[in-house]
């Protein structure tokens, strides 16, 4: 199977290219979405969704940590951003500033309890924590409105140098959420590019050879968390403005779920790119099959199922060698060395 | 004062005692041997000395400085750097990136969140001279999983070297390498003991006797003898074992 270090980024030119493509077909998504028989809404849910998968995918793919608890921050944010619309003032920057501090803050101190640990048991400590989050949503009625929910999240307008745009048409708030999109992809591509983010994938391969490199390899897990934890927080914060309300089901489990599932199917595990892809296919399949069958979801289940046996590196991975074998390059797909069995001669 | 001194030092998990009162000093720009029979707590030692873990009691220090306890990241970045039995690499990396990750300038960076990696000269130079020292500059841009088992030995002790350390200890350098590639392990080996201070486990006793200045050994978690490949040659209780005999004395 390729994988994330497959390709190291000598040259950073040719990786503008994708970003392009995605600015492009943002930018006039308003033309072409209709003309594919989709609708403007659908926009704003691929670009927030995409926002949080690709944040995920940054613990998920590239640190290699499995959170199966992440729609927590993604809830915090929703109820943060309407938290601050209802009790302090009506600002989108302010919101979305506390959606993305209220889900880094949750982040970090879950991070704490977690990231001394590996394996199964931080993927069950992701979940336990994930589950004290949704319930505390449903019972602390006083803030966060309990199993209704924050109603009524009114859709701030975005100031800029003393110009006021209203967001309360859906395609102002898709753009709005196309530019937060953009800049998540900026920030995490340079970041995954950076020092760090090369220590974060060479955590995910072996963390005992990372610690003898001399990293404190907690510190880096926990740093992956708070940051991933902020963006699905923004994600959260834009999700609020979209449904103009926050309640419980946005944490729940069920959400958890789907983002493992939408940053796998995508090939989160092999490529940047892979967490787009997987939002675009589970919207698409839920719009299009979900207009043939009320059982659509059950299909989609069923793919996840096919794509993980028979092709784990996902949509991009899939790409990534369909491409390889078009330009009849030599797939750089490379078998594991086998070492011999000296687990008799360690002393 | 020795270099690093290991004195009084015990392990043991559960009841059964691997190490027993060890104690080990290595001197400054010498290669120390540590050699023993499967099992005798060769590798434990190492993982004692190295922070893997924590000795029960006894005291480990470099430099005057003690070290004992401290976990292997901070051992790391005071200068220690070892090599594995098994081995330890990033193997979806690609060669150049494993020993760029160990160079202290990258860790100095390792906060650098939007900074790049590969585009910088002088991080890639470094890594270069690393992998010119053990010879795998040619394969530098190829995954650590493509290599023969030799190079991939050969990466090991690179990534160790890349951490520019003070004590360099090898854990079974020669492990699962043939004729040619011990060979050639030994050269490299030779040129490096010029540089550093290494301490290493073997069980090739004529590669060991052929580069050691000083060799331990090891049985049932005690040191049982000590001096020159010469010294040990002459040692009764070396001469009547196994080890002896493999060593040609």
């Amino acid at each position: 199977m390729i994988s994330l270090s497959d390709i190291p980024s000598r040259s950073t030119v040719r990786h503008w290219v994708p970003i392009a493509v995605l600015a492009l077909a943002l930018a006039f998504a308003p033309w072409w979405l209709p003309t594919v028989g989709l609708y403007q809404y659908l926009g704003i849910e691929i670009t927030i969704w995409m926002i949080f998968a690709l944040g995920f995918n940054l613990l998920f793919g590239y640190a290699g940590l499995h959170s199966f608890g992440h729609g927590a921050y993604l809830g915090i944010g929703a109820y943060a951003f309407g938290l601050f619309q209802q009790q302090v003032a009506v600002s989108l920057w302010g919101g979305l500033a506390a959606a993305i501090f209220a889900a880094g803050l949750a982040g970090a101190v879950v991070g704490a309890f977690i990231s001394h640990r590996r394996g199964i048991y931080y993927a069950l400590l992701t979940i336990a924590f994930g589950q004290v989050f949704w319930f505390t949503s449903m019972k602390l009625h006083g803030i966060t409105g309990g199993e209704d929910g924050l109603l009524g999240i009114p859709r701030p307008p975005l100031t800029f140098f003393g110009l006021e745009f209203s967001l309360r048409d859906n395609l102002a708030l898709f753009y709005l959420s196309a530019f937060c999109l953009l800049a998540t992809v900026l920030i995490l591509w340079r970041l995954v590019h950076s020092p760090f983010g090369r220590v974060l994938q060479a955590l995910r391969q072996n963390e005992t050879r990372a610690r003898f490199a001399g990293y404190e390899v907690w510190r880096f897990k926990w740093a992956a968390f708070v940051i991933s934890a902020m963006f699905a927080g923004l994600a959260g914060g834009l999700f609020s403005m979209a449904q103009q309300s926050a309640y419980p089901d946005v944490m729940s489990l069920h959400q958890s779920g789907l983002i493992v599932m939408m940053v796998l199917v995508g090939g989160g595990l092999v490529s940047f790119w892979g967490p787009v892809f997987g939002v675009i296919l589970y919207f698409v399949t839920r719009d299009v099959l979900g207009g043939i069958t009320e059982t659509w979801l059950l299909w989609f289940g069923l793919m996840f199922m096919a794509m993980v046996i028979l092709r784990p590196e996902g949509l991009a991975g899939m790409f990534h060698l369909a491409w390889n074998r078009l330009r009849g390059a030599r797939a750089v797909s490379t078998p594991l060395t086998s070492e011999p069995d000296l687990a008799g001669r360690k002393t | 004062m020795a270099f690093f001194a290991a004195r009084n030092m015990h392990k043991r998990f559960g009841s059964r005692v691997v190490l027993e009162d060890i104690s080990l000093a290595f001197e400054k720009g010498q290669v120390s041997g540590i050699m023993g029979p499967n099992g005798a707590g060769k590798t434990t030692c190492f993982h004692v000395l190295t922070g893997l873990h924590k000795p029960d009691r006894g005291t480990i220090e470099l430099e005057g400085v003690s070290i004992a306890g401290l976990p292997p990241q901070r051992i790391a970045r005071l200068g220690v750097s070892r090599s594995f039995q098994i081995m330890n690499l990033f193997d979806d990396s690609v060669v150049i990136e494993n020993v760029m990750l160990a160079l202290p300038e990258f860790r100095a960076r390792r906060l650098d969140f939007l900074g790049g990696v590969f585009e910088r000269g002088e991080l890639v130079d470094a890594a270069m001279n690393v992998l010119e020292q053990v010879g795998l500059t040619h394969r530098a841009w190829e995954r650590a999983t493509s290599l023969s088992y030799g190079e991939r030995r050969a990466l090991e002790i690179g990534v160790a070297l890349a951490a520019q350390p003070k004590i360099l200890f090898l854990d079974e350098p020669t492990s699962g390498l043939g004729t040619e590639a011990t060979r050639g392990l030994a050269t490299l080996i030779g040129r490096l003991r010029e540089r550093y201070t290494i301490v290493m486990i073997e069980h090739d006793m004529r590669f060991l006797f052929g580069l050691a200045d000083k060799i331990s050994v090891i049985h049932w978690g005690q040191v049982i003898a000590e001096g020159t490949p010469a010294e040990l040659q002459a040692n009764k209780w070396v001469r009547r074992s196994a080890l002896g005999e493999a060593a040609g004395a």
